[in-house]
């Protein structure tokens, strides 16, 4: 992917050498020729054409501002309801994610969405342990994860 | 436009502001850390990421000036806010810490009895 946005950054270069012409709106139309033209010539990379990352990087970003939003709701009901009626526990996520940095994602995201919060995860990197504010939500919660955020960076990583 | 504009700071502002008492409520009233910390780092969060932005959209509408730095510091806080909170759960659960009595259930204690277990069956 950093191979053909630096290719693509290249080409604006080009077209602005052609039309001798250096302004930000000449490397803009340069850019947006070249990310057409590599587009055309996707079948000759060895990864996807790059546009598909961009994109699930933007869903990816959507996914965790509402889930942000819906996690500070849960709180928020949670702390001024008049009794405390919580069942707070610790249940463990296998998480099929291999690299470090979509596990570090995948557990950063978790920390900021509802009622949970990453307390470990394991020396293999295939279980994360997770604090949850209410269990009896915890196989909602594992459903909702797995659905949403784990689906979601494996579509950044074009698995 | 300058109304809908103040309209739109004065909204955000005051609700980062709320959000930020709510977690600080939170803090209070919650039984154990652990707990705590789901106030601690999810509320603060959002809350201080609001009442940036509308500082921000302050300075742009009100005073024309766009400032990178602003967003530099949402971005931070993303960034490091669970990281922290992740790091303060983790380092209170390694050092004792228990859980509350309305607790249901931890999987994480066996595997950490298990970890310690064969790390003092190493050392023999």
């Amino acid at each position: 992917m950093a191979f053909q946005i630096l290719l693509n950054a290249l080409l604006a270069f080009t077209w602005m050498f052609m039309n001798d012409t250096y302004r930000a709106a000449d490397f803009v139309s340069g850019f947006a020729l070249g990310m057409i033209a590599i587009f055309m010539l996707r079948r000759f990379f060895p990864q996807r054409f790059y546009g598909y990352a961009l994109y699930a990087i933007f869903k990816l970003i959507i996914i965790f501002i509402r889930e942000l939003l819906l996690a500070n709701l849960s709180v928020l009901k949670t702390v001024l309801s008049p009794k405390l009626t919580i069942k707070p526990g610790i249940f463990a996520f296998r998480t099929d994610l291999k690299t470090d940095w979509e596990i570090t994602i995948l557990s950063n995201m978790i920390t900021l969405t509802p009622g949970t919060l990453v307390i470990d995860i394991s020396d293999d990197r295939s279980i994360l342990y997770i604090h949850a504010m209410d269990i009896e939500d915890a196989e909602k919660a594992i459903h909702d994860i797995r659905v949403s955020f784990e689906k979601a960076i494996q579509e950044v990583s074009g698995k | 436009m300058i109304v809908i504009a103040k309209a739109i700071v004065i909204f955000l502002i005051l609700l980062g502001a709320i959000l930020c008492l709510i977690s600080a409520i939170g803090v209070l009233r919650l039984p154990d850390v652990y707990t705590r910390m789901h106030a601690a780092s999810k509320a603060s969060t959002l809350g201080v990421v609001l009442i940036l932005v509308g500082v921000f959209f302050h300075e742009w509408f009100l005073a024309g000036i766009i400032s990178a730095k602003i967003l530099l510091g949402i971005v931070f806080i993303f960034l490091t806010a669970p990281v922290g909170a992740h790091l303060i759960g983790r380092a209170a659960y390694n050092t004792g810490v228990k859980l509350d009595k309305r607790s249901v259930q931890d999987d994480y204690g066996g595997f950490r009895n298990f970890v310690i277990k064969r790390k003092e069956d190493s050392y023999l």
